[in-house]
């Protein structure tokens, strides 16, 4: 029963890190008005660019440096998804696209991208094996040395990879950067009032654009954990990342813009998502019934959130609307 | 607000809009643009594989029309893009963000099947009707939930819609492993192989005939509906501006009901064309991500059925060509994602120019500022 219910968190734990930083890279979009459905995109991405520079690095070196192998990773991996956050933001605020339809293109891009390398990849390098790439892979799944001497306590909170606990970093330091710092303000202006925050003389495009690439490359790191870490530094073309994307951009609803609840949101989602391999007694077929839990949840909290209609639990302002000073 | 008035902090390149624009123009751009798209996948194939691009487009072509049953492949997919599309035109329209549409095939899907499995024994005429009207009720049904919750509380239905077709692909995969035939594969298989019970008959010998008198003629109803009718120009103010809608004596959730049981009635037809119409099967990937594509198509469209049509022929045919460029050059299939991505990003740019001009700081002169005063046209939350 306990070995379950430590199976059951850990297993939480790694589901919900990917969304974690998926929804704190969405929730910075968010706060500057733009709602960029192209999360699921922006995550595959950051996982194919970090994997196949690893890929690269890797194969073409005798002993791969473990430290180069993880910044690499994470570099190419936020280059990558800024450059997908970047083409969405020129496209929304410099063109004047719709966002909800850059996004989703952005999402089609994002996965095709991705599985077209993620498949061709060895065609491509000339070998033939399944991807692997086992040295980045233990790095990032290397756990604190003292992890194993703690029992349970060890086992439930440190024997993660150190992307884990980066996730609740960045969730924190979202948290303190938009309520306790003169440019979070800023930023949170431009996604409430746009046109005042324009007469007040801060740039709404430039917050706008580097909210959008900051946020996409926060969501990137998600598909660089999905990849080294959850999946063990491999691809599959099963489109988890897709739903893993749009679990996030939910989670953002469900955390009501707050990125301080992301820390546990995310990992209520992996008990809620996992939970049916705890229930005794469940078939195959209502085992999939019981999937639907955390979409359902989700929903549940939408619809709690707009009954309730409090004010401090509302999207921004601006969200999702397009701001052009001549059209005011 | 402008700064007209005062030369010294006239920026050095302004965005208006502008509305005179002949057809033939608009055109023109579309066109340049579709064609630099094409150029630039064209060099980012080079780039990668290194094959001359122009043998890659042909292969794409011989791919989508090489032959006449790739033809009617290609044609059936177009067919498909482009019922979900006509099914969302209305939603979006009323700027009703229907992500959902991939459940409300789904749904529609799931319906048909089980028509076919459990009633096989009706004839077929009423057998497919019956297919019919409860597939569009399915899909009305999952459109119906978001958009109650919309009019009474105001809850965001972008969301909303996307988790109810997370619901949906959990249903059906329910119902996939309650159908599965043969037992552990975790598939339907075909269904009613021998009998073709619930299957599309041939029309003049083709397949697939009957998908596409559906779809046109749907396409045409939709095109009606939306421009000629009343409800149609509700849809439209209700989509500019909720007070306007109000203040026009217009019942706002009335309509918002209205049109998502209508939106989700036609993406269940979808399904029902998927399954009856198409595989004979059903699986959790039967809507295959058109749904979100359809919204792409709904939307650059401007919820014209005949331009509809047209953008799901061109996307229909870089998904058929690039497969075949998939299988001819041992890469995997999922290039036509990254193209269509790609040509979609140049279109969505394109549309800029269609709509706005940029005036440069040269050209100005005084008095020239056709500023949009007042026509803000603010989206309602």
């Amino acid at each position: 029963m306990m070995q379950n219910f430590v199976t059951l968190i850990r297993a939480a734990v790694f589901f919900g890190t990917v969304i974690m930083f998926g929804c704190v890279g969405e929730t910075v979009t968010e706060k500057a008005g733009n709602l960029n459905l192209g999360v699921p995109g922006i995550m595959y991405l950051g996982g194919i660019a970090s994997l196949s520079s690893v890929f690269i690095y890797e194969g073409s070196t005798e002993n791969p440096n473990k430290a180069v192998c993880v910044l690499l990773a994470l570099v190419s991996a936020f280059v990558a998804s800024s450059l997908g956050g970047l083409i969405y933001a020129f496209l929304t605020i410099t063109l004047r696209a719709n966002q909800n339809v850059t996004g989703l293109t952005l999402t089609i891009f994002g996965s095709g991208v991705a599985n077209f390398f993620g498949g061709s990849l060895n065609t491509l390098a000339g070998r033939f094996e399944q991807i692997a790439v086992p040295v980045t892979s233990a790095a990032f799944r290397t756990t604190l040395p003292f992890s194993d001497s703690l029992g349970i306590v060890g086992e439930l909170f440190f024997s993660y990879g150190f992307m884990v606990y980066l996730a609740i970093v960045f969730a924190v330091m979202t948290h303190l950067f938009m309520n306790h710092t003169r440019r979070g303000l800023n930023l949170r202006t431009v996604g409430e009032n746009p046109a005042a925050a324009d007469a007040a003389g801060i740039n709404v495009n430039l917050n706008k654009y580097l909210a959008i690439c900051l946020g996409a490359g926060i969501c990137g790191f998600g598909g660089v954990y999905y990849v080294m870490d959850y999946i063990k530094g491999t691809w599959a073309n099963d489109g988890s990342i897709e739903t893993l994307g749009w679990l996030a951009v939910a989670l953002v609803i469900f955390t009501t813009w707050k990125s301080k609840h992301a820390i546990w949101g995310a990992y209520l989602f992996g008990i809620l998502y996992w939970l049916y391999l705890y229930i005794p007694g469940l078939t195959r077929s209502s085992q999939e019934i019981f999937k639907m839990l955390p979409y359902v949840v989700t929903v549940v909290v939408l619809i709690v959130t707009s009954l309730r209609n409090s004010r401090d639990k509302q999207p921004p302002a601006a969200l999702g609307l397009p701001y052009f000073r001549e059209e005011r | 607000m402008e700064a007209n008035l005062n030369h010294v902090h006239e920026p050095w390149v302004r965005i208006a809009k502008r509305d005179n624009m002949s057809f033939l123009t608009k055109l023109g751009i579309r066109i340049a643009v579709l064609a630099v798209g094409i150029v630039i996948c064209a060099i980012i194939i080079y780039i990668i594989t290194g094959l001359n691009p122009f043998v890659v487009y042909l292969t794409v072509v011989k791919g989508a029309f090489g032959t006449v049953r790739r033809i009617w492949a290609t044609v059936r997919e177009m067919m498909m893009l482009a019922c979900i599309a006509i099914g969302l035109a209305p939603a979006f329209k009323m700027k009703f963000w229907n992500i959902g549409a991939e459940g409300q095939v789904l749904i529609g899907g799931i319906v048909s099947a089980g028509c076919m499995i459990y009633l096989p024994f009706l004839p077929a005429p009423i057998l497919l009707l019956l297919m019919f009207v409860l597939s569009a009720a399915a899909g009305a049904l999952w459109g119906l939930v978001p958009a109650v919750f919309k009019a009474k509380w105001n809850t965001n239905e972008t969301l909303f819609t996307l988790m109810m077709n997370y619901i949906a692909i959990q249903l059906t995969a329910f119902f996939v492993s309650k159908w599965e035939n043969p037992k552990g594969s975790n598939t339907v298989g075909i269904i009613n192989p021998n009998t073709r019970a619930g299957w599309f008959p041939e029309i003049a010998g083709q397949q697939f005939m009957l998908n596409v008198i559906i779809v046109l003629v749907l396409a045409l109803l939709m095109n009606i509906y939306l421009k000629y009718t009343k409800h149609g120009y509700e849809i439209a103010v209700v989509g500019e501006s909720w007070n306007t809608a109000r203040y026009a004596g217009i019942n706002v959730g009335k309509i918002l009901v209205r049109t998502m049981l209508l939106s989700g009635a036609v993406c269940g037809i979808a399904g029902f064309l998927a399954v009856s119409g198409a595989s004979h099967t059903i699986s959790t990937s039967t809507a295959g991500g058109r749904g979100f594509t359809a919204i792409i198509v709904a939307w650059l469209a401007k919820f014209d059925s005949l331009t509809m049509l047209f953008i799901s022929l061109m996307l229909a045919f870089f998904d058929s060509g690039a497969n075949e460029i998939a299988s001819k050059c041992g890469l995997n299939d999922y290039a036509s994602d990254m193209i269509i991505g790609i040509i979609l990003f140049f279109i969505l740019a394109g549309d800029f120019f269609v709509n706005y001009r940029l005036i440069f700081r040269k050209k100005l002169s005084m008095g020239t500022v056709d500023k949009n005063v007042g026509a803000s046209g603010k989206e309602v939350a």
